[in-house]
């Protein structure tokens, strides 16, 4: 208590050290469990969150990312396993002791107060001074950009102000995490892309740590130093958003961030660390280790990577090549989709940027796609 | 809000005075009932204290000089009070327990509570009178307990009155304070308690303003009612426990039917002067729609 308020007190006057002193804590995960009547919804979650980072809980409905941020600020309790803060457990630590700022998709603003006292809300309750108060409070309100907003009521604002406002109420009292639980889900696109940069920069200026959760995935990428991938309760895979992109540890990833085409293939060899697999009778190399010959292995390709090759004599050494016959032609903008079949019936879809003038293509036509090893994963 | 958003095109979309008379047709019938028998008849009966025997305001003014009538106006005035206040004290807990209950829990429970209204106020006040008659439950139970050697008088006191209107009243207070506590954000105390309030804290800053709606329009029913109340104080009060409506019923025994009708009419006013008063205070409409903005 006593440190927190020295914190509050004394950030108001020396805001450029505080910011320094105060950056974000590491957040361990270990072995973490939530059962709900015996169903597990986070089933031996592991996780080490670096201090200051921006990491982001990313997966479908049901794959305990938000039961996980729950217990993290303490509104649910884990039926097995440790969180850490600072390296100290906060499993026994009440919410309202554990300084942990979150910002909730409905925005939880307090009807009944003003702007001024819904971000003043969490120094009240550690018994700041009142000028102290005041002086947050407007400091909070420029960093949202709403300056001037304070004697307002949360009705009066649109859902991008209310969503500011629960920003600034989140960091007020600084603390050295901040949870957000789809803060954006109930805005439009447009508002989406303006506050995901937004919140970006509020990263850097604050140095904590962020932890995020979405079901968005172009969000996660946009915003994220790292994202962990979750299904059914369990982390599928940890890393930047460029490593989960181009090496996606497996189909669920694959399939969840980005699109994929995947492909039935067999194993065949190895040669020069270039795995070799058959696709309707067709080599087809992939970047990765050696699966044992005959087994049977799924290849993924993202739609973006492939492209229609003029004729078989430009097969260079690691290009790989496919038969297939145009099925659909998808105009979607910037992009057109080319969806097309395979000899063993797999559809694949390829994406290209748009081009004006005459369709190259039409639905019937036997087409030759090629594509880099590089860009072939083994999933 | 979304109310607000959703009746907005349907409303511009109806013509004006298309279905003025479809309104009139579904609305009438009640209104000339209302008309027929209640209020010509409440007017009539408030004229009689000015135009029996003859026009004059002497029954009215007897209001403000009569002793008697000042007193009964009083405890009348200080029963509803404390009955309130009471019902405020009890009722709000167990709204509050409820509202933080699963369904499964609180929908038995809250039939419990609506079970007395099944009954008559009457056959619950004798139920009282067994409970807290000289040789009721109550005193017998005392005894048996050692506690007391001679049993207590505590039926035909105010106590009596103030507990058995406290209990016929109860469920008044509890269910608009807890639909209003339903209908509260379960993410506000949640966000609060994040923020570093602690669950008293949540209670006062949260809980209990976002509920105070509910809370007036119970105590608001609750106070009218009380004022109103009859056979309760008639049959477990003493009797200097005489309210207003036992007044009235003298009078109209002793035929000073002009007498009776500016008690009728003092306490009418007295009523609207209550709800003008809350509605002061809170917005009326606010009050009875449980809180909805």
């Amino acid at each position: 208590m006593d440190s927190r308020l020295k914190r509050v007190v004394g950030s108001a006057a020396v805001a450029q050290t505080s910011a320094v002193a105060l950056a974000g804590a590491p957040i361990g995960l270990i072995d973490l469990e939530k059962r709900f009547d015996n169903v597990g919804a986070v089933l031996g979650l592991s996780l080490d969150i670096r201090a200051g980072e921006f990491i982001t809980l990313l997966g479908p409905s049901g794959s305990g990312k938000t039961t996980t941020l729950m217990m993290i600020a303490g509104f649910e309790t884990p039926s097995a396993g440790e969180i850490t803060i600072d390296g100290r457990s906060i499993v026994a630590t009440p919410p309202y002791r554990r300084d942990i700022g979150m910002v909730f998709q409905s925005y939880a603003l307090f009807p009944h107060m003003t702007v001024a006292e819904n971000i003043g809300f969490p120094l009240r309750q550690r018994r700041a001074p009142a000028a102290t108060i005041r002086a947050e409070v407007d400091r909070a309100l420029e960093m949202v950009r709403m300056p001037g907003y304070g004697a307002r009521y949360p009705r009066q604002l649109s859902g991008g102000q209310q969503q500011r406002v629960a920003l600034a109420r989140a960091v007020v009292f600084h603390p050295r995490v901040l949870l957000m639980d789809e803060p954006l889900g109930a805005l439009d696109k447009q508002l989406r892309d303006s506050m995901q940069l937004e919140i970006r920069r509020l990263h850097t200026e604050l140095g904590i740590t962020f932890v995020y959760v979405t079901h968005d995935q172009e969000e996660a990428l946009v915003m994220s130093d790292r994202i962990a991938v979750m299904d059914a309760g369990r982390l599928e895979q940890i890393g930047s958003p460029e490593e989960l992109y181009d090496r996606p540890a497996n189909r669920f990833v694959a399939s969840f961030i980005g699109e994929s085409n995947f492909l039935s293939a067999i194993a065949v060899g190895t040669e020069d660390g270039v795995a070799w697999s058959d696709v309707c009778g067709q080599r087809i190399g992939a970047a990765a280790a050696a699966a044992p010959l005959g087994a049977a292995v799924t290849l993924a390709v993202r739609p973006e990577r492939l492209a229609f090759a003029d004729g078989p004599q430009d097969g260079a050494a690691r290009i790989n090549m496919l038969r297939a016959v145009v099925r659909d032609i998808v105009f979607v903008g910037e992009t057109t989709r080319t969806v097309v079949e395979a000899e063993d019936g797999t559809m694949l879809v390829v994406k290209q940027l748009s081009r004006a003038g005459p369709r190259r293509h039409a639905p019937g036509d036997p087409v030759l796609l090629r594509w880099a090893v590089e860009d072939t994963l083994v999933v | 809000m979304s109310e607000a958003v959703l009746a907005t095109p349907l409303r511009s979309a109806r013509a004006p005075g298309r279905d003025w008379l479809l309104r009139a047709a579904l609305v009438g019938p009640l209104v000339a009932w209302m008309i027929a028998f209640y209020a010509l008849p409440v007017v009539a009966m408030l004229l009689r204290s000015v135009a029996e025997p003859h026009w004059t305001l002497d029954n009215l003014l007897r209001l403000g000089t009569d002793g008697v009538a000042m007193h009964v106006f009083l405890i009348t005035f200080r029963t509803a009070a404390i009955v309130t206040i009471a019902t405020a004290v009890i009722g709000y807990p167990v709204a509050f327990a409820l509202a933080q209950m699963s369904r499964a829990w609180a929908n038995p429970l809250l039939l419990l509570i609506l079970l007395p209204f099944w009954t008559s106020v009457l056959v619950r006040t004798y139920a009282w009178m067994v409970l807290l008659g000289r040789s009721g439950v109550l005193n017998e139970l005392l005894r048996w307990l050692g506690l007391i050697d001679q049993p207590m008088r505590i039926l035909n006191t105010s106590l009596a009155v103030y507990v058995a209107m406290t209990h016929i009243l109860l469920p008044y207070m509890i269910l608009p304070t807890y639909s209003v506590l339903l209908e509260i954000d379960h993410t506000l105390p949640r966000a609060a308690a994040g923020l570093g309030a602690t669950p008293f804290g949540v209670l006062r800053q949260v809980w209990l303003p976002l509920s105070m709606p509910g809370a007036a329009a119970g105590a608001m029913l609750v106070f009218v009612l009380s004022l109103g109340f009859f056979i309760t104080p008639a049959l477990v009060g003493g009797p200097r426990d005489m309210m207003v409506a036992l007044l009235i019923q003298q009078q109209v025994d002793l035929v000073n039917w002009p007498f009776a009708s500016a008690l009728s009419a003092a306490l009418l006013l007295v009523t609207l002067l209550v709800l003008a008063m809350v509605h002061r205070l809170l917005g009326l409409e606010r009050v009875l729609r449980g809180g909805r903005r």
